[in-house]
């Protein structure tokens, strides 16, 4: 999230789309409902009349997979009808910047496509440079090439009939939602968009993101109270657990995990860190070698020296893709031998899953750790399969609950919360921190004796006290870090002075040479000389009363509550909107008040140490138009991969930049229906810490298929009946829930059903039921490789014999 | 299942009741006050969803005998939904694993084992695999160059939306020092 939960209550226009809030986030509820006790709007959009829209004021259907033809309807809709920000747009995005002579697009197609790799090269798509070589602007926004004007073009394709011939929106609907959400262009207004899996789980997923990002942009709404692009995040620390890197693409504090040919730390440091020549930029990435060399300092503690590049040649170097999906293909082709799996259950939780299932088979063996049996701990003896075709050896380890065991957890708007231990784990249940620590101590151990490259193991900094299991303060201090030597820091006016051992009290002061230790950067700050900042409970609230409550818990960056909060005001630090002023410059005192601003520095106008608002990008302007995504510098619409229609903006039916695996072959005659998986209050993502939970296995006990009436009607379907749904990949048995909740889409003339399922079951636990994931398909996200779980065929039938 | 429908009924009316109105309890039998006094009580952030609600755990004799929402904390305010409300029932549940089992390979059942047996044997696969599998240089197909990679190909490494920020830390660093690239997590998916 840009902003926080609490700051949902200021916003006078939410708008949700692909996700569901009331159902997966209910607590979110409270201050969206606050939000509209004051007059604010609710706007649902989802396939599915869901528990929000029944609480919205608005509520237009929408077609899975369709979001970039419906929000670039919106986009079109504001600039047609002069609801953008201007100020906001022509001083804080690159709105006036001038594309170079080449980019051109047509007929669904940017250009620089390599056909035979199926990939852009996005250097096509660069800025115009002047002889200084700083992008070009036109500030006036009337050039044909600058930004703006390309982006007004390419979305007056998308006109509302059209959109909603392919949205199979009701042309009504539509505009109400664009005109209720798009009145927040103003200074005096706060518009926030929320999303969740059904904007990000789609074979265009980033660009769906994008799209949201561009509107908001557009109506000014980043930055400010009651604004922002807000993830919601699904699982109680997926924020954290992102944040400490554990994705094959990145390193802790989204640093990058090295490419094969970043040869050395230089090369390394050469290849990530971006360069700027504007003066006016902070570019604040600039600092990846301070962040890098503390975190090498962090793993390799004195074994890392300038010398030995801080033991850059111990990480493993990436040679392409290691995404989910694709360690599941490799794990079915038996290429990897052993597979960790730390409370993540594959066996139901991943598309494809019957293949999932098969491809466990193929280990030598497989450790789990979880509170519980799961479907991939026992996957061995799962329904149909004679466990001694098996060969592959399983550990379950039993871990310990969240109220067994000490440390932090960081939710969505990335506030990272104390939690304490309340009682001993149950049984011989361990944490998982005491279970990583024995791997690395036994391995230690082994590798002191020899084996493969065994540096990187045996001179791993591993001390975390002489206790039964790491010291959570300890490696807590490590996250934020400290000095390896005394140091004297000259910073403007002060000068501070340091100790060796001491904590690094921000990351504005985290070093190159090896004077600093930080294990992540953006944790800089949670755990200073002042004690642990993240088990703070002090509600006061800022005088400006939106609720971001600076004391309590700690958020990260340097417990900046709304980021890119420096867009809030306007070139000379007057907030926009004086009436919900997040950060204030203050002329007299020289100085910023409200929340911790995005950067020191005074107004953007301030001639000599003014800086532009968005500083995670080189040229610090907000990217209407993109310059590093893998499918183009604007959201085009595409169809999913599996459609029952065909694209109506262009002849290019999917995304061109997807790879789609051979044995997916869309067959719309087959399986006519659109078929989507989602989630629900009662049960939580592969369901093995819900359905073993006698209160909630009560309240929803059953896997079931929610179906149109007319749906029902036309299959011989009533309410309660037991349907075999199939896709190209398997069939499921399930309950029938017939419900006026769903209807058909009226998409180019025809009527096409859709089918939903929740995804929460599997063959464990007390709640037993077929997995909706044996449906879904095994292709993703043209940049992040998130499976397109949302939108695929399938066809279900009266009678609950699976096929 | 241990929980009769009576005790579902008897614990689950207040919380309910609380998620429902989000606001304080009156002072009745099933008021806060008499539910956790005398009890130990610590503070606990909710282990399923993101937004971070706030939570009580009452314990009495090293148990857990009372779960409800946070009243002081900031976002929830007290309330609770249907799952935040039940997690009374993951600190107490028969179901939960409270031993190591190994299952060999072929076999049909699992048996119980020691951690420190099977901490060797998980020690001893994770060493061979990584030996065999370990990739030092590789020949990238595209210039023909020869690069180092320092890459364990045979081992992946799933997880972490479960664990708190100090684990997913350990676990990332350690991961990477067996040269684990296949390092993946809920996020992906």
């Amino acid at each position: 999230m840009t902003n926080h939960w609490i700051d949902l209550k200021n916003a006078d226009a939410i708008l949700a789309i692909g996700c569901n809030p009331a159902e997966n986030h209910p607590i979110s509820m409270k201050w969206i409902e606050a939000a509209m006790d004051q007059g604010g709007k609710l706007i649902a959009v989802d396939p599915r009349y869901t528990r929000t829209a029944s609480k919205a004021d608005y509520y237009a259907q929408i077609r899975p997979g369709t979001d970039i033809a419906f929000l670039g309807g919106m986009i079109n809709y504001a600039i047609q009808n002069n609801l953008i920000h201007e100020e906001y747009v022509r001083e804080y995005t690159n709105a006036s910047f001038i594309v170079n002579e080449k980019f051109d697009f047509e007929e669904g197609m940017f250009c620089a496509f390599d056909d035979q790799e199926k990939s852009y090269d996005p250097k096509a798509w660069a800025y115009a440079s002047d002889a200084a070589g700083n992008p070009k602007r036109d500030k006036s926004l009337k050039d044909p090439r600058c930004v703006y004007q390309q982006l007004k073009k390419h979305y007056s394709r998308y006109d509302v009939d059209k959109v909603c011939s392919i949205t199979g929106t009701k042309k009504e609907d539509y505009l109400a939602v664009a005109k209720a959400f798009c009145s927040t262009g103003r200074a005096d207004k706060a518009g926030t968009i929320l999303y969740a899996m059904g904007i990000t789980q789609s074979t265009h997923g980033t660009q769906n993101v994008r799209a949201t990002a561009m509107l908001q942009m557009l109506l000014g709404n980043i930055g400010i109270a009651g604004g922002g692009v807000n993830a919601l995040r699904g699982e109680s620390n997926v924020q954290g657990s992102s944040d400490y890197g554990l994705l094959f693409h990145l390193l802790p504090g989204y640093l990058k995990s090295p490419e094969f040919d970043n040869v050395d730390l230089k090369a390394y440091l050469e290849k990530w860190t971006p360069k700027t020549k504007d003066a006016k930029s902070a570019n604040w990435w600039g600092n990846t070698p301070k962040y890098t060399v503390s975190l090498l300092k962090a793993w390799y503690g004195d074994n890392a020296t300038a010398e030995n590049g801080f033991c850059y040649d111990y990480l493993p170097k990436r040679s392409g893709n290691y995404s989910f999906m694709k360690l599941m293909e490799n794990m079915g082709g038996g290429k990897l031998e052993g597979l960790v799996c730390m409370g993540q259950n594959p066996a139901v939780g991943g598309p494809d899953s019957l293949k999932t299932r098969d491809a466990l088979g193929k280990l030598k063996w497989l450790v789990t750790v979880d509170l519980w049996e799961t479907e991939t701990s026992i996957f061995w003896k799962r329904p149909g399969v004679n466990p001694k075709d098996i060969q592959t050896e399983v550990f379950m380890l039993p871990a310990a609950s969240s109220v067994e065991k000490e440390g932090s957890i960081s939710n969505s708007g990335r506030w990272a919360q104390w939690r304490y231990k309340a009682v001993e784990p149950v049984g011989n249940a361990k944490s998982d921190m005491w279970i990583i620590d024995k791997f690395a101590k036994k391995m230690k151990e082994l590798y002191a004796k020899g084996g493969a490259f065994p540096e990187p193991i045996t001179k791993l900094a591993w001390n975390y006290g002489h206790g039964e299991e790491p010291e959570v303060h300890m490696v807590a201090k490590e996250i934020n870090g400290y000095f390896t030597k005394d140091m004297t820091i000259v910073d403007k006016d002060k000068t501070l002075e340091f100790k060796a051992g001491d904590q690094v009290p921000m990351f504005k002061y985290l070093q190159d040479d090896g004077s600093t230790v930080s294990g992540c950067w953006i944790y800089c700050g949670s755990y200073t000389k002042d004690g642990n900042m993240m088990a703070r409970r002090d509600k006061t609230d800022l005088p400006n009363g939106l609720g971001m409550f600076p004391k309590w818990s700690w958020c990260w960056p340097v417990n900046r509550r709304i980021i890119y909060n420096r867009a809030s005001v306007t070139p000379d630090g007057t907030p926009f909107n004086p009436k919900r002023a997040v950060i204030a410059w203050d002329g007299l005192e020289k100085k910023w008040k409200g929340d911790v601003p995005d950067g020191p520095w005074p107004p953007m106008n301030d001639a000599k140490e003014g800086k532009n608002p968005f500083i995670m990008v080189p040229e610090g302007f907000g990217r209407l138009y993109a310059l590093d995504m893998k499918d183009g510098p604007f959201p085009e619409h595409y169809e999913p991969i599996e459609s029952p229609a065909t694209n109506l903006l262009s002849k290019v039916q999917n995304n061109p930049a997807v790879k789609v695996p051979k044995d997916i072959v869309p067959d719309a005659a087959k399986f006519p229906f659109v078929g989507t998986t989602y989630r629900m209050t009662e049960h939580w993502q592969a369901g093995a810490m819900t359905r073993s939970l006698p209160w909630l296995t009560e309240l929803v006990p059953d896997m079931f298929v929610e179906i149109s009436e007319t749906l029902g009607r036309a299959k011989g379907i009533k309410n309660g009946d037991m349907v075999k749904v199939t896709s190209q990949r398997g069939s499921i048995e399930c309950v029938a829930l017939v419900t006026s909740r769903l209807k058909p889409f009226n998409v180019q003339g025809k009527q096409i059903e859709q089918v939903g399922l929740p995804w929460h079951f599997g063959y464990a636990g007390a709640a037993t039921g077929d997995s909706g994931n044996v449906l879904t398909p095994s292709v993703g996200c043209a940049n992040t490789s998130i499976p397109e779980f949302k939108a695929f065929l399938c066809n279900i039938e009266k009678g609950g014999k699976r096929a | 299942m241990a929980v009769s429908r009576r005790k579902f009924l008897q614990g689950g009316a207040a919380a309910a009741a609380l998620a429902l109105t989000g606001g304080k309890a009156e002072a009745s039998a099933d008021s806060s006050e008499m539910r956790t006094k005398g009890l130990k009580s610590s503070t606990t952030i909710c282990p399923f969803c993101a937004v971070g609600c706030g939570l009580v755990v009452s314990t009495k004799n090293g148990k857990v005998v009372n779960i409800e929402g946070d009243t002081e904390h900031p976002i929830n305010q007290g309330a609770l939904c249907s799952k935040g409300s039940a997690l009374f029932q993951v600190a107490n549940n028969e179901r939960r694993l409270q031993k190591v089992m190994y299952r060999a390979p072929g076999s049909d059942k699992f048996e119980e084992k020691s951690w420190d047996w099977a901490m060797d044997k998980i020690a001893q696969r994770m060493k061979e695999t990584r030996d065999k599998t370990f990739k030092a240089k590789e020949v990238n197909k595209k210039d023909n160059k020869e690069y180092v990679v320092n890459r364990t190909e045979g081992m992946a490494f799933l997880g972490g939306a479960g664990l708190d920020n100090e684990e997913c830390y350990l676990w990332s660093k350690f991961g990477r020092a067996m040269g684990v690239a296949n390092l993946e997590h809920q996020a992906r998916i």
